[in-house]
């Protein structure tokens, strides 16, 4: 892993890991309400080519939300959402998707009774160009494309170390391994931006483990960006390039790990303050 | 004494005393089976392919027949008003998507089955008043004729519409297990959010699903049709479907089939052999008694995916 290459001692401060010059996705000003709620107000970070971003902050502090925005299942009312150069007034999920954005959801959404290797195969829906009628015959070029894609699956699954569970239902298995099909399948879609709403959620530390690797791997192997929402701050600390913090709608902090960790304002967002 | 003997005995001697008949009995029950299953099916892809129990299924036959037979009296070439009539129900799906399924993305399923009742009476209203409400004959030009194979009576439609139903069948099957699209419409049916986290849109795929289960419900409507005439009643086969499903399952398309032709073989030889003993018209019921005991033993029908709760 080249992850501390040449940042000199790992708890050094201030200084970001690995340098990332490309803006991949850029949101500005950008304000969610529902009804009276305001979800997010005024929020603006940066997402850079290649780098793992972490968003964290309180429940209910509006990171789900800040996802569900950048995928296209929330529209803002204000602000503006730059992706890959591209400024978008209203993106559709499926068109997100189409654009290269992959996700999975903090409370795992899978098909439940189809199988994992089907479950992955939705992943390669997009990219399947050939006419439905040799597909329905399963014959001629339609059937040289399915192996394709299938090949391409079973080195993914190969990768997340999922082989013996290819033909189980879904909905049979554990929570962990759940939520490695579910970031299978985002990974089948060869995204450039991934989305992964606490990946770790509800996870034992061994899973915990097994999961950053996995993070890690992807990152490094096929030099997928992410935008990660994580709880555990170990975890945070460990894996992502940079961090912003959220509370209350709110961005009260940005930066290396390192940096956040020694914030005034998000000691007091976790630990809580009162305000004399 | 009587009465046991004539209910468990009896039938079983008449039933050894002519195999032939018997045999044409069971054909009968067969094909009839077969227009059973027909309606079924367009319930089954809509349940597949969006959760949804589509309550609007028989109207949708209805309507189908109706658009087709106006067309033909007013003149309409029979392609042509074929054509047409695909073309409207195609349109339906369309508005269907527009109107009722959009606005109520992510709601439970039994509100968008309370919807698909509130379209059922919509169809049956519209297609009465587009089309008007006398009985209408369906000429499809199949001869209605019967005639004899080694002596076991069989009729010429019967035939025909099995051989339809089977084409259909295995069209279907293929276009679901075996199509990127049809893998889209399983997912869809799972999870509308992750479907759409995919790149699945969501629009296309209902548009997709309720155009074919109202192709399906033009064959259907088609084949009833020319058997019984285009009438209001034919919106209350799929009342005779519903036992179908349960026995098949509600997510297979080959139980549909097969669920279909055991409904069919049965309340004919019920009707035939038993109903002469209890006086007659087992066949308004035999359908629905056997769903009911399905509903105690296997609840998920034959082919259904099996129920399994984590506790």
């Amino acid at each position: 892993m080249q992850r501390s290459e040449g940042s000199g001692p790992p708890d050094a401060t201030a200084a970001p890991r690995r340098q990332f010059s490309e803006i991949m996705l850029k949101v500005e000003e950008v304000s969610l309400s529902f009804g009276g709620l305001n979800a997010l107000s005024g929020i603006s970070f940066e997402v850079r080519k290649g780098e793992v971003l972490a968003i964290i902050g309180p429940n209910g502090a509006g990171k789900s939300s800040m996802l569900n925005v950048i995928n296209g299942f929330y529209w803002p009312q204000k602000g503006r959402i730059t992706y890959k150069g591209v400024t978008r007034p209203h993106m559709r999920p499926h068109e997100a998707a189409a654009s290269g954005i992959g996700r999975t959801f903090q409370n795992i959404a899978l098909f439940r009774g189809m199988t994992t290797l089907d479950n992955i195969m939705t992943g390669r829906n997009l990219l399947m160009r050939k006419n439905l009628l040799w597909q329905a015959l399963h014959w001629g070029p339609a059937r040289r494309e399915e192996i394709e894609h299938r090949q391409f699956v079973e080195r993914l699954i190969d990768f997340l170390e999922i082989q013996d569970i290819r033909r189980t239902p879904v909905g049979r298995l554990p929570y962990g391994l759940q939520k490695r099909v579910e970031l299978c399948r985002a990974l089948a879609m060869e995204p450039d931006l991934l989305l992964l709403d606490e990946p770790m959620a509800g996870m034992n530390v061994e899973e915990k483990e097994d999961m950053c690797r996995f993070i890690l791997d992807v990152n490094d192997e096929f030099g997928t960006t992410m935008v990660l929402i994580e709880h555990d701050m170990g975890v945070v600390m460990d894996i992502s390039d940079h961090v912003v913090v959220l509370d209350y709608g709110r961005k009260i902090a940005q930066g290396t790990p390192d940096e956040v960790r020694g914030n005034q304002n998000v000691i007091d967002a976790y630990l809580g303050v009162s305000h004399v | 004494m009587h009465v046991l003997m004539s209910v468990l005995v009896q039938p079983f001697l008449d039933i050894a005393s002519s195999p032939e008949f018997f045999l044409e009995v069971v054909i009968g029950g067969l094909l009839t089976g077969v227009m059973y299953s027909l309606v079924a099916l367009g319930f089954v892809l809509i349940f597949k392919a969006s959760g949804v129990f589509n309550f609007a299924q028989g109207s949708m036959v209805l309507f189908a027949a109706l658009t087709l037979v106006g067309l033909m009296e007013h003149g309409v070439p029979e392609w042509l008003a074929l054509a047409l009539s695909l073309v409207v129900m195609v349109a339906l799906a369309y508005l269907i998507e527009r109107w009722m399924l959009r606005p109520l993305v992510n709601q439970e399923p039994i509100i968008l089955f309370m919807a698909t009742i509130g379209l059922d009476y919509v169809l049956q209203g519209s297609g009465q008043i587009a089309w008007g409400s006398n009985v209408k004959a369906l000429d499809v030009g199949i001869p209605d004729k019967s005639f004899t194979l080694h002596g076991v009576l069989l009729n010429q439609f019967d035939l025909v519409a099995a051989v339809v139903a089977a084409v259909l069948v295995v069209a279907l099957a293929l276009f679901f297990q075996k199509t990127s699209i049809g893998r889209a419409l399983r997912a869809v049916a799972d999870d509308h959010q992750a479907a759409l986290s995919v790149g699945i849109p969501l629009k296309t795929i209902w548009v997709v699903v309720w155009s074919v289960a109202g192709f399906v419900g033009l064959v259907a409507g088609i084949m009833w049709g020319a058997k019984s005439g285009v009438q209001f009643s034919l919106a209350l086969i799929a009342l005779k479907a519903l036992p179908v499903l349960i026995l098949g399952g509600f997510t297979s398309v080959p139980g549909a089939i097969v669920g279909g032709l055991i409904i069919g073989v049965g309340e004919k030889i019920a009707e035939v052999y038993w109903g002469p003993y209890v006086g007659g018209a087992i066949e308004n019921w035999f359908a629905y008694m056997l769903a009911m005991v399905f509903l105690f033993f296997r609840p998920q029908g034959l082919f259904g995916e099996r129920i399994i709760e984590r506790i």
